[in-house]
């Protein structure tokens, strides 16, 4: 009972950070239909940015957090502008050739620039100390650290669920990726939402790019690929192109993951996760969340 | 397979190309450089033509083309390596293992559409790394060493032109026309009376079979693989040779794999650079031809040969 407590407490801040990915995942795919590839990269630069701001400028954590959203978003509507609106029209194949393009130009482009070194977050950026946790009596650790990533993920939900339903650029968002054609005669300029997605994606990425950072306490060039991957996966297992489902699977596939690495072997951590992936596809392809929808002709 | 002038001058050009290489070999012309590379160019187009089948011709997309390779490698080295049977069995044993396992992933998966599909045949080649991952009689994470290296010109040769060989007349086939129709319009398919999930598996199978023969060669060239080697960035480098060429061309797929390994070789100097260069190059060309190089036409021959009645059925659709 102590371990099982003791993953969900690991579970859940793992989980929030692939919830926050598979936001940006999950809100791409509802409005253009592409896997953008690039998403797990965007999160590594999110994370360096953060990490030049603080050892060389000196910033405040915060502040680093902020500067690093909007780099990231500036890099991801570049990216959306450069790479995938001139390929909008040319079927579903080639814009994900792009996303693969732009995904190995910014590992290998990181690798060039920052080298192959791992480099870590200065100590004491974030005081994490032990919390004295007991459920039933069952003595639990948890770090200030975990708490803090599930407290800034919920409040990013918020924030988001805020934009999404409460704002016009939210309201164009739900319009585009119903329908960009009916969307365009209602006067919605389809580019511009289009590109506010990617920002707000890659602002969510770069979060998420950071807390991971803490959270393993490492970043490297390379750091974006498994979690970007993971994260599509607890994408598509909520139901892609859902901003719950994507909340949902992501929390779900953290939880499932430690379990696995706690109850079993964190070596047969991954290929686990994909044999969940499979099975639920098969059972319900459209996710937890997702409506099954007929083809019509 | 007709004998047509056309199909007689095709096989003229592939056995001199067969000789011209062997005898620039025999002749120690070829540096060991050229001489991977060479392999990697046999090995990639048969990896990169096997591919075009499920997706340029059926129009499956998927990403676990890796998985396949890594199911041949290794049930082929584990034949030749730990149990002494022959290479030409162990080609057949790896070959026919990858498409059942193509069969076993494709039946439940190709109920999927598009998407769906890539995620989960991404997947699928995740598991069965993180398989060779954890099973110690092949080596786990260090891979299987001391593969007798039996690869040679002749055996690539072989397969390769086997390959192309095998598919081409597949796609000329009432089966290929099928696959094809299926892409198209896949309720169009079905309703014409086209078992779509036959054809769709039958497609993922045979370009298992394929990938499987590629690992196969792979494993008995380099003599040590790894799991590592065979990382969904392996399947994306299938893909990307696909796409590039033109989707639903063979011979685009031929020219692409052809292409993007010598270019690979070239760039070999500018180490991490050579990626970002890969990187850059791939975004431009798509970008101004998202066809890829030939789109769906082919290079053929009746340009140059006179056509004789009916006798012409060219490659592809």
């Amino acid at each position: 009972m102590a371990v099982f407590l003791q993953q969900i407490i690991n579970g859940l801040s793992l989980g929030s950070i692939y919830a926050l990915i598979a936001l940006g995942y999950t809100m791409v795919y509802g409005i253009i239909q592409l896997i953008n590839f690039a998403h797990g990269d965007i999160l590594m630069v999110g994370a360096y940015i953060a990490f030049f701001g603080v050892v060389y400028l000196k910033l405040n954590i915060w502040l680093a957090f902020i500067i690093s959203m909007i780099g990231s978003a500036i890099l991801g509507v570049l990216i959306e502008r450069v790479a995938y609106k001139p390929l909008r029209n040319a079927g579903r194949l080639a814009p994900l050739i792009t996303a693969i393009g732009v995904s190995l130009f910014l590992e290998n482009g990181g690798l060039m620039v920052l080298g192959t070194e791992i480099r870590s977050y200065p100590a004491g950026l974030i005081t994490s100390a032990q919390l004295p946790l007991a459920i039933f009596g069952i003595k639990l650790t948890a770090t200030t650290l975990q708490l803090l990533i599930l407290a800034i993920t919920i409040a990013m939900m918020i924030i988001l669920q805020y934009i999404v339903h409460y704002t016009w650029a939210g309201k164009a968002m739900r319009a585009v990726s119903y329908d960009p054609d009916a969307a365009r005669l209602m006067g919605i300029n389809v580019d511009n939402t289009i590109s506010v997605t990617f920002a707000l994606g890659s602002a969510f990425a770069a979060v998420a790019g950071i807390l991971l950072g803490l959270y393993y306490n490492t970043i490297h060039p390379l750091m974006g690929i498994m979690p970007g991957l993971k994260a599509f996966v607890a994408a598509v297992i909520g139901g892609i192109g859902l901003i719950p489902g994507a909340m949902v699977g992501g929390f779900a596939l953290g939880i499932f993951e430690t379990m696995v690495s706690g109850y079993w072997s964190s070596k047969l951590r991954d290929p686990i996760v994909f044999l969940l992936l499979i099975l639920i596809l098969l059972v319900k392809p459209s996710g937890l969340l997702g409506k099954n929808n007929t083809e019509k002709v | 397979m007709r004998f047509s002038k056309k199909n007689l001058l095709s096989l003229a050009g592939a056995i001199l190309i067969y000789f011209l290489v062997y005898w620039l070999q025999a002749a120690g012309v070829i540096s060991a450089f050229q001489e991977i590379n060479l392999m990697m160019v046999g090995i990639n187009i048969i990896l990169a033509v096997s591919l075009n089948l499920i997706v340029g011709f059926t129009g499956q997309l998927a990403l676990g083309h890796a998985g396949f390779m890594a199911v041949g490698a290794y049930v082929s080295a584990i034949l030749t390596t730990n149990l002494g049977q022959p290479f030409p069995v162990a080609i057949l044993a790896g070959a026919c293992t990858a498409a059942v396992a193509g069969i076993i992933i494709g039946l439940p998966t190709l109920r999927l559409r598009g998407d769906y599909l890539a995620i989960a045949t991404l997947g699928f080649g995740e598991i069965i790394r993180g398989a060779a991952n954890n099973i110690n009689y092949i080596g786990g994470a260090a891979g299987m060493i001391g593969i007798p290296q039996l690869t040679n010109w002749t055996w690539l040769y072989l397969m390769m032109v086997l390959t192309i060989l095998v598919i081409v007349n597949f796609l000329n086939s009432t089966h290929g026309r099928a696959c094809v129709a299926i892409r198209e319009n896949e309720i169009a398919a079905e309703t014409m009376g086209i078992n779509t999930t036959y054809y769709k598996v039958l497609a993922f199978a045979m370009g298992a079979f394929f990938a499987g023969i590629a690992g196969a060669l792979y494993a008995h060239y380099f003599y040590l693989i790894q799991p590592a080697t065979f990382t969904f960035f392996r399947s994306f480098d299938i893909l990307v040779m696909v796409v590039f060429g033109g989707l639903g061309s063979i011979t685009g797929s031929i020219i692409a794999a052809a292409a993007i390994t010598i270019i690979n070789a070239a760039l070999q100097d500018l180490a991490v650079l050579r990626m970002v260069i890969y990187a850059v190059l791939l975004i431009v060309i798509m970008v101004f031809r998202p066809q890829g190089l030939m789109g769906t036409r082919e290079f053929t021959l009746d340009r140059w040969v006179p056509k004789r009645g009916e006798a012409s059925g060219s490659a592809g659709n």
